[in-house]
């Protein structure tokens, strides 16, 4: 088992290939196709030109601000090949590529950003809970999903993401320890990108590493090389294979680099340095694992047709989100609760009239 | 009131097998004030249920599983323990429908004792309901008898928004009442006329009610006729019925026993204002709390409002 050989506490990572793509763990690389390899890292491709495209817009003025997700489509590329269509998605803010795995659209992630909530009525992925703000609080929400999966007697599962930085907050221990009481089907990924803006993970915490936390809520945990496309499918083929038999949770670290910024409104010239950035350059997950498909002579495509391929695919999703129906009023008032209060309805009818005003002035 | 509180999730529990109900000692013990007593044993420890003791993961958990279909009824220990919860309720909670535009319903209830008058110790005397009721996407209801608490917190389960329900703990054994055994609801959002009345309007909730008819009694004794109003859902908050009274009346004393301003009290001058501005022959008056921490029991009697301090403040309205 993996997670006993990959014991936290003494802060070994699990790793199956090296920044060359070179099989280091012959034992644990995962049995996938060719075909299935060549489709993972063309996923990770999308989702990679999907965020360079979503910068774009926002430098043109077409969006608002934006998390980037460059250097963790490894992890979300091997998520989204183990969730499965039943299981649930409590995402944090910078999975993109699981939300897109569980039928979110880009057009949708692009109207969120653009400012509108139908952004998060994601229409074809009915268990996918909308994106999370408030740092770590979307833990929970997974553990109550998971007890409703074991109260019902189901076999689905529920992936939720945290960030380094949200392991701080008191939900993080609240979401594990009730999640390990109460044993329900949920795999926590943190994903350890070294910054929680501009905070580095070290001043987080004094732990040896973030997997070990697990210890102390009496769940399985594992550091795992979030760069390593074959390390994170083996530790969710594991963990979804614990959860999904009744044994429980299982805590994912996997460790990666937030190769862009915070979000479009962050500098991180500011408190990183440029060697620092190119150091783990050389680790980012989609030249190591097209060095181990070039290796293995399977990668035969043709990546810059691919790129335009999908610029235009997402292009035309940019397009739909930009001619989404205008925001109106009704949208600022009609979600508040399942029926209006009457309450609600006078503020929209006084706001109607106010608009309808042609001023007293001439 | 504890039976009736019982015998409200009894009547759920028994009807809708999505329907579960956790907190701190809930289980076993059946709760500090014994309101869900006998219920784990009757249900099954998978639907009645201690959790760990972190209310916080006690509101997140239940948000997930009312999200998954579920319809979780939970328990904070007391009023001033819910503050650790505050984020999951005004971050998530109450906007989970709003933010999913439509797609996640949150039929959730949060059920906590609440008020002061018990001899307790700090933080067991609070009032939150304004914290509460000015949070978008909430409900948030207040029973004033057994009656209205079973029929209030059948509604409150069966609502597909989640709602924050206070039990005023000072009442909960000292008000003896019938209660029909069968199930019945009292609908969200609607005040009660309790007593009818011409020269002033009181609007009071939960245990004050009770001060307020005692303080009746006075003014009754002195000529004065009193409408005495029930207010039962702080919100959505019955203005027609507020309207309508203080109309009729040109007066109104609100009384409750939270920090007065900023409070349910404001809110009830601002419609009297707004609502019935040239009805009124005397400045709207709040019978509340000071703006203090609530005592503890020596200092009580200083701040808990009395019925003889309503009827002074009935006279002076009147008197005005």
């Amino acid at each position: 088992m993996i997670f006993d050989e990959f014991n936290p506490s003494e802060d070994k990572i699990l790793r199956v290939i090296d920044n060359d793509g070179e099989v280091i763990r012959p034992d644990l690389i995962p049995d996938l196709t060719d075909e299935t390899v060549v489709k993972a890292y063309k996923t990770m491709l999308f989702e990679r030109v999907a965020d360079e495209m979503a910068i774009s817009y926002q430098r043109q003025g077409r969006m608002f601000t934006y998390p980037s997700n460059k250097g963790h489509e490894a992890i979300h590329a091997a998520a989204g090949m183990i969730i499965g269509p039943d299981d649930w998605l409590v995402p944090a803010f910078r999975e993109i590529g699981v939300m897109l795995a569980k039928g979110v659209t880009m057009k949708e992630i692009f109207l969120y950003y653009n400012g509108n909530e139908h952004g998060s009525n994601f229409k074809n992925a009915p268990r996918v809970l909308p994106v999370n703000v408030p740092i770590g609080t979307q833990l929970s929400h997974a553990v109550g999903i998971g007890y409703s999966i074991k109260y019902r007697k189901k076999n689905d599962i529920v992936f939720t993401f945290i960030g380094d930085g949200g392991t701080s907050e008191g939900d993080f221990s609240e979401s594990l320890n009730f999640a390990g009481v109460w044993q329900v089907p949920v795999i926590f990924t943190i994903q350890n990108n070294q910054y929680a803006i501009s905070v580095p993970v070290s001043t987080q915490t004094k732990s040896v590493n973030l997997a070990v936390k697990s210890i102390a809520f009496g769940i399985p945990g594992i550091k795992v090389d979030g760069n390593d496309f074959f390390a994170m499918y083996l530790a969710y083929r594991e963990a979804s294979e614990h959860a999904r038999t009744g044994k429980g949770a299982v805590l994912i670290e996997a460790l990666t680099y937030r190769s862009g910024a915070h979000t479009t409104s962050d500098d991180p010239s500011r408190y990183r340095t440029k060697e620092e950035e190119e150091r783990w350059g050389l680790s980012d997950p989609m030249p190591r694992l097209k060095k181990f498909m070039e290796r293995k002579g399977i990668w035969k495509e043709d990546e810059d047709s691919l790129r335009d391929q999908y610029k235009n695919e997402i292009d035309n999703q940019f397009l739909e989100a930009e001619n989404f129906a205008p925001y109106s009023l009704d949208d600022v008032f009609g979600y508040m609760y399942t029926e209006m209060p009457e309450d609600l309805k006078k503020q929209k009818e006084e706001y109607e009239q106010f608009l309808t005003w042609k001023g007293s002035r001439r | 009131m504890v039976q009736a509180i019982n015998n409200a999730l009894d009547i759920k529990l028994s009807e809708d097998k999505n329907i579960v109900v956790y907190g701190e000692d809930v289980g076993v013990a059946g709760g500090v004030f014994r309101v869900t007593e006998g219920l784990q044993k009757k249900y099954g420890a998978e639907r009645v249920f201690d959790s760990p003791l972190a209310e916080s993961a006690i509101v997140g958990t239940g948000l997930g599983m009312a999200l998954a279909g579920l319809r979780p009824v939970v328990e904070m220990q007391f009023d001033g323990f819910s503050y650790p919860a505050f984020n999951q309720i005004i971050s998530n909670v109450s906007r989970m429908h709003n933010r999913s535009r439509g797609k996640f319903n949150v039929p959730m209830v949060i059920r906590f004792p609440y008020g002061g008058g018990i001899n307790a110790i700090e933080h067991h005397s609070e009032s939150p309901e304004a914290l509460y009721a000015h949070i978008p996407g909430l409900k948030v209801v207040v029973p004033s008898t057994p009656h209205d608490a079973k029929g209030l917190l059948i509604s409150a389960i069966e609502s597909d928004d989640p709602v924050i329900f206070m039990e005023p703990k000072r009442i909960y054994r000292a008000i003896k009442q019938e209660v029909n055994d069968e199930k019945f609801t009292i609908p969200i959002g609607k005040a009660k006329i309790l007593t009818e009345g011409t020269d002033v309007t009181v609007v009071a909730f939960g245990a004050m009610i009770r001060e307020c008819q005692r303080a009746m009694a006075m003014a009754e004794e002195a000529g004065i006729s009193v409408e005495l109003i029930d207010l039962r859902t702080i919100y959505p908050i019955d203005k027609e019925t507020i309207k309508n009274s203080i109309q009729k009346t040109g007066r109104m004393v609100v009384v409750a026993e939270a920090n007065q301003s900023f409070s349910v009290g404001s809110e009830l001058i601002a419609i009297a204002n707004e609502e019935a501005f040239l009805y009124l022959e005397a400045p709207p008056k709040r019978v509340m709390g000071f703006d203090t921490i609530v005592p503890l029991a020596q200092g009580e009697k200083y701040y808990m409002i009395t019925p003889e301090r309503i009827f002074y403040e009935i006279e002076k309205t009147i008197n005005y």
